[in-house]
């Protein structure tokens, strides 16, 4: 007989730990961070954990996610291990700046990677806010507000680090900066990691973030960043999520964007047990541009759930989202995408189109557009479709002397094809496309030799 | 080559081939003509290896293999193109991937090295003269976006890279324009052996003007009810199909 858990327990549970902890959550750590915490608790226990009556969670049951005994790592670890050991990036061509972030916490960058430009800052966000707390006071919980989403809160309940990234005007950073967030305790862990990108107007960047599990406990993670760009800046965000089938990553990205800036997202997730990319793009400047990005290939019970509010909040803009999954065995879905063009953001062009390829008829996808529109001379248009791989297709390429398998594969490389080419940092559109050949063809694609055997 | 005996086929159920015989030696061109609706497309899928159908009796033998138990790669591997009434559109692949894809399969199968990309795109130019393709065509995702007779073209344009023995043109010939059918009918000709043979599925004469048939058949309600020389494409001609059909009892 099953024991029934009610949300209010787990809740509570989470509340307790909170009490529990809570000085040493508030000792040793930045007035800028702490200014917010006691607030973000509160917020949480009145939303709790969100349940799937929850419009923006109606399709991802958190419950069994939060069911498990974790650990929770508010302390950084010794560091024992070598980490830059563990890890040799196994794409030379891959040049990039590299920083290693283990269970939230951030290690450091790795030296042989080359010296930042001047004036340049990436570090511990814990660090930054002791050290220059007026640099990130007004960025810090600015665009993620614990009120609008409890994972939100809770995260800003028990943030203690991440990374800080703070570019200087008219600073572009030219070789792609790659953060590594590793996941490796020796007990089921329940991970918070709260990241902070500033760039300044005029700036510069192509961020690669990889998330990686190093063994095989239960990880819960729960990261939430905010992304600052200014009056003419430009942030490529690129997202490689690669974990094992008993993790859970929920991620919150909140974006505000300047006058003139350029953003684009892409978010690839090759592997994971449950997979939660909350994403918020607030185009607050004209003649901003978002290109928000995603592909998805899961398998066995997997799930993933792409949540998207694309807010215009100011005329001349233009947004497109594409969103493309590929669905094995008892894999489960969803995306839901919200325009939201507010009044009088006039001559908005938004677009928004989400495709499925099921392979199997157990495998599940939600879609959901959603557009609020609230202006007039506004060009939005969505689109979705759920399908199988055409047969038809399938046959011609067989009747070529290709085998069944690579030419299954050849049909769902050009399903995501259309994603891929979004990637413009060309070694790593290279890599990712060998990494989802790889991905495909049932091998457990990991971007990076490492000494440990996670069980995928 | 090709011997097909007794052949019976059904799809959903409902049969549309039945009891085909047919034998095709070396370095021969048959020719199959017939009403529409009558099972050509059928018995050269059923050939290539599509799974709809569903055969219910009968044997296919090619090159002293079971045909019918061979899965289309190995079909294909081992010789047999189909050329198809209506190319399918694969967005997303493109031709270069497919091609390259294809013909090393071919070369892995018979035992050879990969060809180097030097020597694959030597080999695409000179296939691409031969059937006087667009060259942007090949810069394209597979048939995406093709007007008719291009991709038409484009199913010669393979069948000259993968140099089948058996090749089955369905309709090859339907929406090309005087100057591509001839160019079609070169390609053919120019890959005809001794050892490689043809079956040209075809409405009209014209094309068996410029690939000169050794045998006609006549398809009609899933069976092959008339054979005889190249005059008899001449005679449908003139006669069109009533002749065949109240012969065969409609
Ligand atoms: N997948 C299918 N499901 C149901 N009926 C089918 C299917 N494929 C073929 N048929 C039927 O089988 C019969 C033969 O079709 P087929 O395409 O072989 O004719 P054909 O001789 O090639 O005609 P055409 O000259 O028009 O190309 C037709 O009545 C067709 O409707
Ligand atoms: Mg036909």
């Amino acid at each position: 007989m099953g024991v029934v858990v009610e949300n209010t327990d787990l809740s509570l549970k989470l509340a307790g730990h909170f009490n529990d902890v809570k000085e040493k959550l508030f000792l040793n750590s930045p007035d800028v961070i702490n200014a917010h915490r006691q607030k973000a608790f509160q917020d949480f226990v009145s939303q709790g954990i969100p349940t799937r009556k929850n419009e923006s969670y109606k399709y991802t049951d958190l419950q069994p996610t939060f069911m498990p005994d974790y650990t929770f790592i508010h302390e950084k670890g010794g560091g024992d291990v070598a980490l830059h050991e563990i890890f040799k990036c196994d794409v030379p061509q891959l040049d990039t700046y590299m920083v290693l972030l283990q269970n939230g916490w951030f290690y450091d960058q790795d030296s042989r990677t080359g010296v930042l430009p001047e004036g340049v800052i990436m570090d511990s966000l814990e660090n930054v806010a002791k050290q220059q707390p007026e640099l990130i006071e007004k960025y810090y919980a600015a665009l993620a507000k614990s009120e609008d989403d409890p994972l939100i809160a809770l995260n800003t309940a028990f943030a203690k680090d991440g990374y800080l990234l703070y570019i200087p005007a008219n600073v572009e950073i030219a070789k792609p900066l790659q953060i590594i967030n590793l996941l490796k305790s020796d007990t089921d862990a329940f991970i918070t990691q709260r990241n902070l990108v500033i760039a300044e107007p005029g700036a510069k960047v192509n961020l690669i973030i990889c998330d990686h599990t190093l063994n095989s406990n239960k990880y819960l993670s729960n990261s939430v960043t905010e992304i600052h760009i200014g009056e003419n800046a430009q942030v490529d965000y690129y997202v490689l999520q690669n974990q094992h089938n008993d993790s859970a990553s929920l991620n919150t990205v909140c974006i505000r964007q300047g006058n003139d800036s350029t953003v684009r997202t892409n978010t690839v997730s090759l592997h994971g047990g449950l997979i939660r990319n909350s994403l918020k793009v607030v185009l607050d400047g004209e003649n901003a541009e978002a290109g928000i990005f995603g592909m998805a290939f899961m398998d066995r019970r997997q799930h993933i759930d792409n949540f998207t509010r694309i807010i215009h909040a100011k005329p001349h803009c233009q947004s497109t989202q594409v969103y493309k999954n590929v669905m094995d065995d008892k894999s489960s879905g969803a995306f839901s995408g919200l325009i939201h063009v507010v009044r009088d953001a006039q001559k908005i062009n938004a677009f928004q189109r989400n495709n499925n390829l099921l392979l199997t008829d157990e495998a599940t996808m939600h879609t959901k557009p959603q557009l609020i529109i609230d202006a007039d001379d506004v060009k939005c248009s969505h689109g979705a479709t759920v399908g199988q791989i055409d047969n038809e297709a399938l046959f011609y390429l067989r009747t070529r002397g290709i085998g069944e398998k690579e030419a299954m594969l050849m049909m769902m490389n050009a399903f995501t094809h259309e994603v891929v080419q979004e990637i413009k940092v060309v070694p790593l559109r290279e890599r990712i496309d060998e990494l989802i050949s790889r991905r495909l063809n049932g091998e457990v694609a990991r971007c990076h030799e490492c000494a440990y055997d996670c069980d995928s | 080559m090709l011997t097909v005996k007794d052949l019976y086929v059904s799809v959903d159920g409902k049969e549309i081939l039945k009891g085909i015989n047919l034998e095709v030696k070396p370095g021969e061109v048959h020719a199959i003509m017939g009403p529409n609706g009558s099972g050509k497309s059928t018995l050269a899928n059923v050939l290539a290896g599509k799974e709809e159908y569903e055969v219910i009796s009968g044997s296919v033998s090619f090159l002293n293999n079971d045909l019918l138990e061979m899965s289309p790669e190995n079909r294909a591997r081992n010789g047999l193109f189909l050329g198809f009434q209506y190319p399918v559109e694969i967005p997303g692949v493109s031709m270069v991937n497919f091609m390259k894809a294809a013909v090393n399969e071919l070369r892995k199968f018979r035992g050879e090295k990969p060809l180097t990309a030097g020597a694959f795109l030597k080999l695409m130019r000179e296939k691409k003269e031969l059937v006087e393709l667009d060259t942007q065509l090949t810069n394209r995702s597979v048939n995406e976006g093709f007007s008719g007779g291009e991709k038409k073209k484009n199913e010669i344009f393979q069948m000259a890279m993968l140099e089948p023995k058996l090749a089955i043109l369905d309709e090859t010939d339907s929406g090309l324009d005087i100057d591509a059918l001839k160019i079609v009918a070169r390609g053919v000709n120019a890959l005809k052996s001794s050892e490689s043979s043809t079956i040209v599925v075809t409405h009209y004469q014209r094309l068996l003007d410029y690939i000169v048939p050794d045998f006609v058949h006549v398809l009609y309600d899933g069976r092959i009810v008339k054979s005889s020389g190249k005059e008899l494409a001449l005679e449908l001609e003139a006669k069109g199909y009533d002749w065949i059909k109240k012969e065969n009892g409609s």
